[in-house]
């Protein structure tokens, strides 16, 4: 070779590495925004958990009374107040998304074994389209939904009068209730379940299938115990996913489950299932408008950090529970 | 060699004894089929549902003048009359800087996992960076805009006044929202990229051309279903996100630039999309006008539609042009 | 075992065409100047490796029937008026170029071709004197079982995967010690009981002859009247296969076995009886020996000789 030759060889390369280092800088530029994020809100958030500790997440305030406090107090800095109990907060946010993606996940999984291999092919090809349109509808829209639909029908039709009255002195039954968040968001995230299991079970190798067949396993079985089986890790990350989006509905939440920082109370009896709730990110939505206010501002900001960190938990769960299937030959 | 055997005397015929076997179909199989029908058909009667009920209830409320007309809010009776022209070009808006951010990245990003991934521990780390992203509430990723422009350097970003940033603008709203749109580009992209075969890049390497040369020139154009797919995708989470829109657009119907610079201002000022539309009409919101709610959704729908028939068209196409049979 | 000769050398005469070779299997060796030269100097016998084992075929029970068998895939014919019968105590090959239509046959013994949407079957199939096709599919499928070309143990463990079959088939869930000695029967039946480190051993790490012999004791867990094998060691090595060959000789007493091979060696090897299929139509169908050294028509004499396929 000679010299141009080596000259054009090297200038490849450079200009291959200028790519590479261009390319990995942007990279790095996005892991370092997530881990600002990280940074950024936690920091903002040591305020409120610093003055409160553990109590923090625990029960024994009304949680409205204590933003009001925090925001009356917050126009004079001289005394901010920042006692809060979150745990109304945090017990309806449990209650709503657990029982949420429970029921979606039990029909989502029928749903989709139904669909990818017992409807009928004209059905299925409508019912494909339909389950992604359904899937990317605005979260909004489900809200309208449940608030034109759902809330005035569980507030005439399924709260009897006497129920409502033995409770009128502390909260008000009309209808915005923990029944009707667990319904909406379980329509709001079944659609988006049954999309990927749907595609976990098309994945799953047809060799294992027709195995199975061939070996005199009804047709049932072998869909449930090989396919289902094999499609476990997709299971996984379709819950994961589901329950993260859950977990972060703020506006369509807070528009069908209240006004009322409540804590739901099993021993209420049939009244829990109706009972107001607001659970974290709703809450954060619903007094967005007083961020300017100090002892606010952190407390938001630390309920946004629970938020952030059982994301950050639930991908990491997620993870860890697909690690075992490795061993058998499934891929995760 | 052959050799001829005594026969071995087998079994009598059909005198194989079987243990006590289940049946081939057990109850408990066809109530689990039954189920399956059962819910498949639930589910479909749902979907049915909502879909009627928004075409039903925005067939009536939806009329041509709220296209074109602006929300305006009167004072003394503080109802809003008008349409929602300016929520929808904030629709339009929001999405097309918020995609305009998270495209390019997102694909230099699926470039980079594909094509080099060294070294291998900063790939992992950004999967999973991806991945966190993806799964963050979007609320969080709204507090964290806030933070982020109403810190002074990021001011010229929108309006300032005395001193104060404000930090709430379309850029701020766009910003965060690419947020949102990204992992879907990456996601789609990068298998796009994966599903070529390595013979491809082999014999493009062969011909002297240089990595980036070959995923710009052949990859990419190679891969430009699944670049599509990732967009519509990501524009449609995009077009769907309140939380961002509620926390980081404020809040004003219409559009309130921050100057007089042709689109830059409107850019710095505050605005609506048709979901904060939707959110401040519903009985819970403060405009609390119904049938203006029915209507900006039975658009929203529309789009979001439109979009997902997009998606599709898409992906037949990519699997016509499959690289293996 | 003798020496296999190398193929000879193509001439083209007036009336031969020239057939592509077969890119799957070696190509069976041709005679060459072995048993009595004919007229035209191509030799008449065919010379393979050493019978593993021969047996007459006179007291092999009659199993299944296949009476006037069509089956079309849509408007293609694949199988056409198929008639031959399937004995205990004896191993049926179903020998062929590719496309002939044995894989079709054989599917449709179990009825597995129903999988497929625009099937439609005329003739008649019997298992036992019972007309198949008004059985229960699944039923079926216990008493014919079927063991495929690509070895596909489920994504568990081996004790699992012979388990799977046992525990869907008992009247009641049994417990895992009285399983135990089933499966332990069934790998052994398979020969992999003494090549297992234990029963917990993922199944997909199992070399490919290994998985293979999983998959025949996984059928044969099923306890069947018929075992169907889909060309079992066209993905293995010449080491497995030799193994598996073995089990097949060894398994005929029990079960009726019919194999689908593009392999003649392998085929005159392990068969008693053998059919030759071109083109959906069964051209010759008799005794191995019988057909492989001295078949009667013209197309299976060209086919055994190695002149096409």
């Amino acid at each position: 070779m000679d010299e141009d030759d080596l000259l054009e060889a090297e200038a490849t390369t450079d200009s291959d590495r200028r790519a590479e280092l261009m390319l990995g800088a942007l990279v790095c530029l996005v892991v370092a925004l997530l881990l600002g994020m990280f940074a950024f809100v936690i920091y903002q958030a040591w305020p409120s958990f610093s003055h409160n500790g553990l109590s923090w997440f625990g029960g024994g305030g009304n949680v409205d009374s204590e933003i009001q406090a925090m925001f009356n107090s917050g126009a004079s800095l001289a005394r901010p107040v920042y006692a809060f109990h979150g745990w109304p907060l945090i017990w309806g946010s449990i209650l709503l998304v657990g029982g949420a993606v429970t029921i979606a996940f039990v029909c989502s999984l029928f749903v989709a074994v139904f669909v990818v291999e017992f409807a009928p092919d004209p059905l299925r090809r409508v019912l494909e389209p339909v389950i992604r349109l359904l899937a990317s509808v605005p979260s909004v829209i489900y809200g309208l939904v449940g608030v034109f639909v759902l809330v005035p029908f569980i507030g005439n039709h399924v709260i009897s009068s006497g129920s409502k009255a033995s409770v009128s002195g502390i909260i008000t039954l009309n209808g915005y209730s923990l029944l009707a968040g667990v319904l909406i968001l379980t329509v709001m995230i079944a659609p988006v379940m049954v999309a990927v299991f749907s595609d976990g079970l098309r994945a799953v190798p047809k060799g294992w299938i027709e195995a199975s067949l061939g070996l005199g396993i009804n047709k049932w079985r072998t869909v449930w115990k090989i396919g289902v089986r094999a499609a476990r890790p997709t299971l996984i990350a379709g819950t994961v996913l589901a329950t993260a989006r859950a977990l972060g509905e703020a506006v369509m939440v807070g528009m069908v489950c209240g006004v009322v920082s409540f804590a739901p109370n099993p021993v209420d009896g049939w009244i829990f299932f109706v009972e107001p709730t607001r659970p974290l990110a709703a809450t954060i939505i619903a007094f967005i408008d007083d961020l300017s206010s100090p002892p606010m501002r952190h407390t938001l900001y630390a309920i946004a950090a629970v938020l952030l960190l059982s994301a950050a938990l639930l991908s990491f769960g997620g993870w860890a529970a697909k690690q075992p299937m490795k061993r058998y030959g499934l891929r995760t | 060699m052959s050799a001829i055997e005594l026969p071995v005397p087998g079994p009598a015929p059909g005198a194989r004894i079987r243990p006590p076997e289940s049946p081939p179909w057990r109850l408990r199989d066809r109530l689990g089929l039954g189920l399956a029908w059962l819910l498949g058909l639930l589910f479909c009667a749902v979907a049915v549902a909502i879909v009627l009920y928004f075409l039903v209830q925005g067939i009536k409320y939806v009329r041509p003048e709220l296209f074109v007309t602006n929300p305006s809010v009167n004072a003394s009776t503080s109802v809003a009359t008008g349409g929602f022209l300016d929520p929808l070009l904030g629709t339009l808006l929001v999405t097309a800087l918020a995609m305009s951010i998270a495209l390019p990245v997102g694909i230099a990003v699926a470039v980079w996992l594909s094509e080099y991934g060294r070294p291998a521990a900063l790939a992992r780390i950004a999967e999973s960076s991806i991945e966190m992203i993806a799964g963050t509430p979007s609320i969080v990723l709204a507090l964290f805009g806030v933070l982020l422009f109403e810190s002074p350097a990021l001011g010229f970003l929108s309006r300032m006044s005395g001193g104060v940033v404000y930090g709430r603008s379309f850029f701020a709203g766009a910003a965060m929202l690419s947020l949102v749109g990204l992992p879907l580009v990456v996601t789609n992209v990068r298998a796009g990229l994966q599903a070529i075969p390595n013979h491809v890049r082999e014999a493009s390497y062969a011909l002297g051309k240089t990595k980036i040369a070959t995923t710009r020139r052949v990859l990419l154009p190679a891969a430009r279903p699944s670049v599509l797919t990732g967009a519509m995708l990501g524009a449609g989470r995009v077009i769907g996100d309140t939380a961002i829109i509620v926390v980081l657009l404020g809040g004003t119907l219409t559009f309130n630039s921050a100057g007089s610079v042709p689109l830059l201002s409107t850019l710095q000022g505050t605005g609506a999309t048709l979901t904060y539309y939707v959110f401040y009409n519903a009985p819970t919101g403060e405009g609390n006008q119904p049938g203006k709610a029915y209507a900006a959704a039975f658009v929203l729908l529309a789009i979001v539609l439109a979009l997902n028939v997009g998606v599709d068209v898409a992906t037949r196409r990519s699997r016509r042009l499959r690289w293996s049979s | 075992m003798e020496f296999m000769k190398p193929p000879p050398i193509r001439r083209l005469t007036g009336s031969e065409t020239v057939a592509p070779s077969h890119d799957r299997q070696p190509v069976a060796a041709p005679p060459n100047g072995h048993g009595a030269a004919n007229g035209n100097g191509a030799a008449t016998a065919f010379v393979g490796a050493q019978r593993r084992r021969v047996a007459a075929s006179s007291l092999a029970i009659d199993r299944m029937q296949v009476e006037e068998l069509s089956v079309a895939y849509g408007r293609k014919l694949a199988v056409d008026s198929v008639s031959l019968t399937i004995r205990q105590g004896e191993v049926l090959a179903l020998i062929g170029p590719s496309g002939c239509g044995k894989t079709t046959l054989l599917r449709s013994l179990n009825r597995l071709t129903e999988l497929n949407q625009d099937v439609t079957l005329k003739g008649r199939i019997t298992l036992d004197e019972a007309d198949i096709a008004k059985l229960d599919p699944t039923a079926l499928r216990r008493r014919v079982t079927m063991v495929f070309q690509q070895p596909n143990p489920f994504p568990m463990s081996v004790f699992d995967n012979i388990a799977y079959v046992l525990r869907e088939q008992a009247a009641r869930r049994p417990k895992r010690g009285a399983l135990r000695g089933a499966v332990r029967d069934a790998l052994s039946r398979a020969g992999l009981l003494d090549e297992l480190p234990d029963l917990d051993h993922p199944a997909l790490k199992l070399s490919g002859g290994q998985q293979q012999r999983l998959c025949i004791a996984r059928a044969l867990a099923a306890n069947p009247e018929v075992l169907l094998l889909d060309e079992p060691c066209s993905a293995l090595d010449p080491q497995s296969t030799q193994v598996i060959e073995d089990l097949i000789v060894k398994l005929r007493e029990d079960v009726a076995v019919v194999i689908v091979t593009h392999n003649l060696q392998q085929a005159y090897r392990v068969a008693d009886c053998a059919g030759f299929m071109y083109l959906g139509e069964l051209v010759e169908y008799g005794g191995a020996t019988q057909l492989f050294r001295a078949p009667r028509q013209q197309r299976t004499k060209e086919y055994v000789r190695g002149e096409f396929g």
